[in-house]
């Protein structure tokens, strides 16, 4: 599909790959020594206090946040200056924000359809079609005509949700989806995202939704201070955390 | 809530600390309004002693001046005479006569007279493409943009100017009047929207050369007057390029107001552009939007929609900026004017006063309905960019 040689042409058992990375803010040393390899249809929960670097870290998977030691490689493609690598990265990787950031001025379909027809050149109704599937699989294809404005939040982060699977993503990565959601719409968006796991998706997830991370997490990957301290089972994370820092963590947000 | 409130003891039950409620209420039609004229008056007139003598010293001033305007423009006018004779006669008004025997000279200049149906093509076809653009209703966009943006320069130009063998030549040293106004005007507001938006996406550049150049145009334009950025333009353009290549007279004023208008819109687009939420820049790349569409599909549009009263302001203020290139030896609608009550036929001393009253009504209607059209485009944009 991809015009651009692969590095390793094998198919590619690890989808991300983060090799000693490192990340400064000015002279804030906000990622230090990150190595994580997530393999293909993984989950992956990362938590950690605020201010951790859980968002740089996985910013920098998509390139969002740019990395200054280390190497990233997302499915087989390191991730350099090379604006073609980026945009490649991208096209394969998809995003979900604690903001939802769609749109305003077009409608839920447009939102949809926008990446599909100008960067995957598809035509526009095969672009719809598919739009209207994901907005049916994440149960609102009724809202497909409306503006982001006009629904619910959860609503919202269900578009962008479905927004993001018209890309046909190999990653889909999650920055606290519902810290920004009242209480009740929360469960509507995990809903999605479980039904998503279910499916052998390869997610990246950041969130404090820990019966979430119980259910769907192949692994938890705790960080404090720019660093990981503990990768664990969910099973092992919660009910035997290793690290003394894990043990804080865990203690105040489980009571 | 005061206890002995009437309308609380209907519910008795309301008053105690534990409620259930029993029976649901029934949606009901709002209250009907019923406040007349006087009502309103009251409420918006006179609400407070002082907004009363605000009210009362308005009229007043309206009662002062509105008779003497009136018996000026219209029942002391002089609207039809041969020559400038009734018109010199003591206490009479405006010589709309005048305006109406010169006014061939107001909208053509010195433009030949027997080939002005050209510019009155020119003109009118250009008004049925912007009319075409502006009003939402009317279908294929897309075409009348090619047709305004691509075709019409270049067969506006043609007509108006002439085409080889075909139309004789009438050189813009004969353009004139209303003709020349509306063609800076145009000009100036369809270039800088253009310019403007390269220039505004290049002060944000991470380029350091392209930011450089942006700002040091868009400074360097924003600290000299118009006047001075026409002169400039008249005398400079020639020499930057080869001999037979010297843009023509009225070219070169064209340039200097586009870019002008364009350092001005700049920064009012940049203003759009720094008021987009950061969030609305990673929604897009993070879908691997390039560069480009993502300014083209995302940001431009929301920018641009947001900035739209400051963008008509910049419009307004060219559409009568557009008088100065009189100053470059433009011959503008209001130099037509300024000429034509010299002409001793005419001369007298109600002569100044009636052409410049024709004059602002004239660039009243157009920038007034500028300013309309744009609140009316923001209402329609607005359905969509509710958060
Ligand atoms: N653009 C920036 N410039 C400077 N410092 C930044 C910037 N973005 C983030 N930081 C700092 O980097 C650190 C990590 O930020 P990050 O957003 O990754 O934390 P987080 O773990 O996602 O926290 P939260 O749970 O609050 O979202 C924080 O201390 C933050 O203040
Ligand atoms: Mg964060």
């Amino acid at each position: 599909m991809s015009v651009h040689p692969k590095l390793q042409p094998v198919v590619n058992e690890i989808a991300v790959d983060l090799i000693g990375v490192n990340k400064w803010y000015g002279g804030f040393h906000v990622l230090r020594d990150i190595h994580l390899s997530v393999k293909r249809g993984e989950k992956i929960v990362i938590c950690g206090p605020s201010g951790s670097g859980k968002s740089t870290m996985i910013r920098c998977v998509n390139r969002l946040e740019e990395h200054q030691q280390g190497q990233i490689i997302v499915d087989g493609v390191e991730l350099t200056k090379d604006l073609k690598r980026i945009d490649e990265v991208r096209r394969e990787v998809g995003m979900v924000f604690q903001q939802f950031n769609l749109f305003p001025h077009l409608t839920v379909l447009e939102n949809c359809t926008l990446a599909p027809i100008w960067v995957r050149k598809m035509p526009q109704k095969q672009a719809e079609e598919i739009a209207m599937h994901y907005l049916s699989r994440v149960r609102i294809p009724e809202q497909a005509h409306k503006y982001p404005g006009q629904l619910s939040g959860g609503q919202q982060q269900r578009v962008a949700i479905a927004r993001s699977l018209c890309m046909f993503p190999k990653i889909m990565m999650f920055d606290e989806p519902t810290s920004a959601l009242d209480p009740e719409m929360v469960k509507e968006v995990l809903e999605t995202m479980v039904e998503l796991a279910h499916e052998g998706m390869t997610m990246m997830c950041v969130t404090h939704e820990m019966n979430f991370a119980r259910q769907i997490a192949d692994r938890i990957v705790f960080m404090d201070r720019g660093e990981i301290v503990e990768i664990n089972t969910p099973e092992e994370f919660f009910s035997n955390p290793q690290h003394e820092r894990t043990k804080i963590f865990l203690g105040q947000i489980l009571h | 809530m005061s206890q002995s409130d009437p309308k609380l003891n209907i519910n008795s039950s309301v008053r105690q600390n534990v409620f259930v409620r029993q029976e649901s209420i029934a949606a009901r039609q709002p209250p009907i309004p019923t406040r007349g004229v006087l009502a309103w008056i009251n409420d918006n007139l006179f609400a407070t002693p002082l907004s009363g003598f605000v009210t009362l010293a308005c009229i007043a001033l309206v009662a002062l001046v509105v008779p003497d305007l009136i018996r000026y423009l219209f029942i002391d006018a002089i609207w039809s005479a041969e020559d400038g004779v009734p018109c010199r006669v003591e206490g009479t008004g405006a010589c709309w006569a005048f305006v109406e025997r010169k006014l061939s000279f107001f909208v053509y200049g010195s433009y030949p007279r027997e080939m002005v149906w050209r510019v009155n093509l020119t003109l009118l076809m250009g008004a049925l493409l912007v009319g075409w653009l502006l009003i939402p209703r009317l279908p294929a966009k897309r075409l009348a943009s090619v047709l305004f943006f691509i075709a019409y320069p270049v067969a506006g130009y043609w007509l108006a100017y002439g085409f080889e063998g075909v139309l004789p030549k009438v050189s813009t040293n004969l353009w004139g009047g209303v003709f020349v106004s509306l063609l800076v005007a145009l000009v100036g507001i369809v270039m800088s929207l253009p310019i403007g938006i390269v220039l505004a996406l290049g002060r944000r550049s991470h380029m350091p050369i392209v930011k450089f150049v942006s700002i040091v145009l868009i400074e360097f334009v924003r600290g000299v007057p118009l006047i001075t950025v026409l002169f400039m333009a008249n005398t400079m353009l020639p020499l930057f390029v080869p001999q037979e290549l010297t843009p023509d007279r009225l070219l070169r004023p064209l340039i200097g107001v586009s870019i002008f208008t364009g350092a001005y819109t700049a920064e009012t687009i940049r203003a759009g552009l720094q008021a987009m939420p950061k969030g609305q820049f990673e929604g897009a790349m993070s879908l691997g939007l390039s560069y480009w569409q993502m300014m083209r599909l995302i940001i431009l549009p929301q920018a641009l929609t947001m900035v739209i009263p400051g963008i008509v302001n910049s419009f307004i203020s060219l559409f009568k900026d557009t008088t100065l290139v009189a100053v470059v030896g433009i011959f503008d609608f209001l130099r037509a004017i300024e000429v034509a009550r010299l002409d001793p036929v005419w001369a007298g001393p109600s002569l100044s006063t009636t052409g410049y009253v024709f004059a602002a009504l004239f660039y009243w209607v157009f920038c007034y309905s500028m300013s309309r059209y744009s609140q009316n485009l923001e209402a329609r944009l607005a359905v969509g960019r509710r958060r």
